[in-house]
């Protein structure tokens, strides 16, 4: 073995000592999170170092279910992160063609608020939507209050705007030359090339709107209208409540997304990596 | 030219109307209603009614004083962490990158609520896995939730598990978007590893930590889930009380509006702030 190629081999080993012990730690909260979900309460709350899966999953789900109708839970949340991830992805890249496709007055204006506005804190605007979804609109606990306020995000629109100036100008040409309508040109020719962006951005507006906690937490205090992290929420800090009902309720909604990230971690990593671009 | 305005328009509105009404006015309205009296009815104009009582409110101070504590430790530590392991993972030596990926990155879909309820069980006093093998390797344990430094400690440590891989992913792409024959000249000369680090590396990844850095200052000004849930109520008495969580109970336990929106707004001053700092920093140099 030259010297060379033993430098390189040590190099390796460094790299390799130095990163599966961060990686591990890392992996940690999420495989005690799966344990936890598979113990008893009394296994949980126990002197002893369990490191291993138990067996009594559906027995914890149970318990779950008891302290709080959670299953009718996440049935408000799969319902409420799909319509939410549809709707704002038709309205962003309706905006982001717009923004990246005609020339109009006002254009200028429109992205000059969007892009000033996009590093106020959320806080700034919760007091007001709050009040005006609750007291004005007397929207609180409906499925409404839940989809349409967050709708508001932008990330999209500036999203779709990028994807859609890169298009060659001549795409869209052909077609008008031959008298195709400007909705079937966005419809059908716009967004069909844009699928690997509209995907990436589907998945991360799915993945925020499942995740919210704070909106949903203040609109939809009532049991019936509680999304699934509220009402887990709810659970922790209660002296009597079981805890291996609470981690296997954490493991019903963190596993789906980690089976997602896995399958299309491309789209994922775009997805995130693209707020960098803005 | 008609046309055109017309098309574009009807593409627009729909989203416009949304973002009018859920931010834009919104922006506008939690700046006046700071200024109001909100605790009598009908509400009305006071201007230093909220304003006044901010400037000497010590449970604001103590709020603040803990966000910004939490500000200038764990978002330096984060974004370094972020940078070794974007580094680390873009390294031709690595192998099954993917598993050390999926390793860093998989905290990025895992909900606040999830997170928190997890790290409240690993870190409790008694039956907390932390504090097991702490004993175990012959440390002592450590009460996590009744002294403020430990509780500051993990909160700190929970966000950080949580967003270190999201930076990592948005330094990961700047890092593969810098071209090879940038370093092909320095290895050329011989320049070592680690001067072309610090030499070529971080300064081309520049704006990319920037940007890291803003956006991480900006969501961890707004902390709210881990010390609501964590620490229960930004426990112990106040020690992790951040200024989400007092404009929580300002405006939603208490129904103080006014207040809460004065709140709000200290926390966008500071956002503003920060920004115009982005600007400067990434100014083009003359």
């Amino acid at each position: 073995m030259t010297s060379r190629s033993r430098a390189r081999l040590g190099r390796v080993i460094a790299l390799h000592l130095f990163l599966t012990p961060l990686a591990l730690v890392w992996l940690f909260p999420l495989w005690m999170m799966v344990v936890f979900s598979t113990m008893p309460d009394n296994g949980i709350f126990s002197p002893g170092i369990e490191l291993l899966p138990h067996d009594n999953f559906l027995d914890n789900v149970a318990n779950l279910q008891r302290d709080t109708n959670f299953i009718g839970a996440i049935g408000i949340s799969v319902s409420v992160a799909v319509t939410y991830t549809v709707l704002s992805v038709l309205l962003t890249s309706m905006a982001g063609w717009a923004l990246a496709r005609y020339e109009f007055h006002g254009k200028g204006a429109v992205v000059a608020i969007i892009f000033g506005t996009i590093t106020l804190p959320y806080a700034v605007v919760l007091i007001p939507q709050f009040i005006m979804v609750a007291r004005d609109f007397a929207l609180a606990n409906t499925w409404i209050a839940l989809i349409v306020p967050p709708l508001f995000n932008s990330l999209g629109v500036l999203f779709m705007r990028q994807a859609f100036s890169m298009m060659p100008a001549e795409l869209f040409d052909a077609a008008r030359v031959e008298g195709v309508k400007e909705w079937r040109i966005f419809l059908f020719v716009a967004l069909p090339l844009a699928r690997p962006m509209l995907a990436a951005l589907a998945i991360i507006l799915f993945l925020a709107s499942w995740n919210n906690y704070l909106w949903p937490l203040l609109i939809n205090s009532q049991p019936g209208a509680m999304t699934a992290p509220v009402a887990l929420g709810t659970l922790i800090g209660l002296t009597k409540v079981s805890w291996g009902g609470i981690m296997a309720g954490a493991v019903m909604l963190t596993v789906p997304m980690l089976i997602v990230f896995v399958l299309l971690q491309r789209h994922f990593i775009a997805g995130i990596a693209a707020g960098a671009v803005k | 030219m008609r046309t055109q305005n017309a098309t574009a328009y009807r593409f627009l509105t729909p989203y416009l109307l949304i973002f009018a009404i859920f931010w834009i006015w919104p922006i506008i309205s939690s700046f006046i209603i700071s200024f109001q009296a909100t605790r009598t009815v009908p509400w009305r104009f006071a201007p230093a009614f909220n304003w006044g009582r901010l400037i000497g409110d010590p449970a604001f101070y103590n709020a603040l004083k803990n966000t910004l504590l939490i500000l200038v430790i764990q978002v330096p530590v984060m974004i370094a962490l972020a940078i070794v392991m974007a580094v680390l993972l873009n390294s031709p030596l690595l192998k099954a990158r993917g598993l050390y990926r999926f390793a860093f990155f998989a905290p990025v879909v895992v909900g606040e609520v999830a997170y928190s309820a997890v790290f409240r069980l690993m870190f409790s006093l008694d039956f907390g896995i932390v504090n097991k093998l702490l004993e175990s390797v012959g440390l002592a344990k450590i009460d996590w939730f009744s002294n403020v430094t430990p509780a500051m400690a993990l909160i700190m440590i929970a966000v950080t598990w949580r967003w270190a891989g999201y930076n990592a992913i948005i330094i990961l792409a700047g890092l593969q978007s810098i071209p090879e024959d940038v370093y092909e000249a320095a290895t050329l000369d011989r320049v070592s590893r680690v001067k072309q680090f610090f030499h070529i590396t971080l300064p081309l990844l520049k704006p990319v930590i920037v940007f890291c850095a803003v956006l991480s200052i900006i969501g961890t000004m707004q902390l709210f889930t881990e010390p609501f849930l964590i620490t229960e109520r930004g426990g112990p008495g106040g020690g992790t009380e951040t200024l989400g969580l007092l404009l929580y109970r300002q405006g939603f336990r208490s129904l103080n509006f006014g207040y809460a929106s004065a709140v709000a707004y200290t926390m966008a001053g500071l956002a503003i702030a920060i920004t115009l700092v982005q600007l400067w920093l990434m100014r083009e140099p003359k």
